[in-house]
């Protein structure tokens, strides 16, 4: 399923709003999760999972083409836990 | 940027509504409850969607993907008494380069 697609299920479940209303919603929410991210924040929604940021050591690492050393600094990604829900609804425990 | 600096905020659903309800939804006279429903609904088709196996794919800002993993024999933490962990399925998120940016300022 994709953004667009989820767009389109919401549109005929709340056929009652305006579509462009629905896109911007859907748009803004995905933003404002990375704007938290982003800022240091977590993210937490129940049933779904949790969003929060982590941090990478920086390391040594080597140009794949040429084995030259180079040095890859400290960086941050999003790491996601999925709800206990979702995992428990996988497996139909 | 250090989060040290200021408290962590946590971004709920709730908090999303309210986003939502003051950007687009009191300019169109929607209720709160309106925005909430929304949230709500837009959580629930992604939940039912990893449910059924299939993935959801946001772009430029990441997929969510449904793994499985084997059994593998684990270890309780606290007692360290061996048990099995049987086979299961768990959802990974893929970050687009784009949320990998925000995160680094780049």
């Amino acid at each position: 399923m994709t953004r667009s697609e989820i767009i389109e299920a919401l549109k005929q479940e709340f056929s009652h709003l305006p579509g462009t209303y629905i896109e911007k919603s859907v748009y803004e929410v995905f933003s404002c999760i990375a704007e938290t991210l982003a800022s240091g924040g977590r993210a937490e929604f129940r049933g779904f999972g949790a969003f929060g940021v982590k941090k990478r050591a920086p390391r040594v690492g080597r140009n794949p083409r040429t084995g030259k050393q180079v040095k890859v600094d400290a960086k941050m990604f999003p790491s996601f836990k999925c709800s206990r829900n979702l995992i428990n609804r996988l497996n139909k425990w | 940027m250090k989060s040290s600096d200021k408290e962590i905020k946590t971004l709920t659903k709730a908090e999303l509504a309210a986003r939502l309800h003051d950007k687009y939804g009191s300019k169109r006279d929607l209720s709160k409850a309106t925005s909430m429903r929304f949230i709500e609904s837009l959580f629930q088709k992604m939940e039912k969607t990893l449910s059924s196996g299939e993935e959801v794919k946001i772009s430029s800002f990441g997929s969510f993907i449904v793994r499985k993993k084997r059994a593998r024999i684990g270890r309780n933490p606290k007692t360290g008494v061996e048990a099995k962990i049987s086979e299961r399925r768990v959802v990974t998120f893929r970050s687009s380069q784009a949320l990998k940016n925000d995160l680094n300022g780049i």
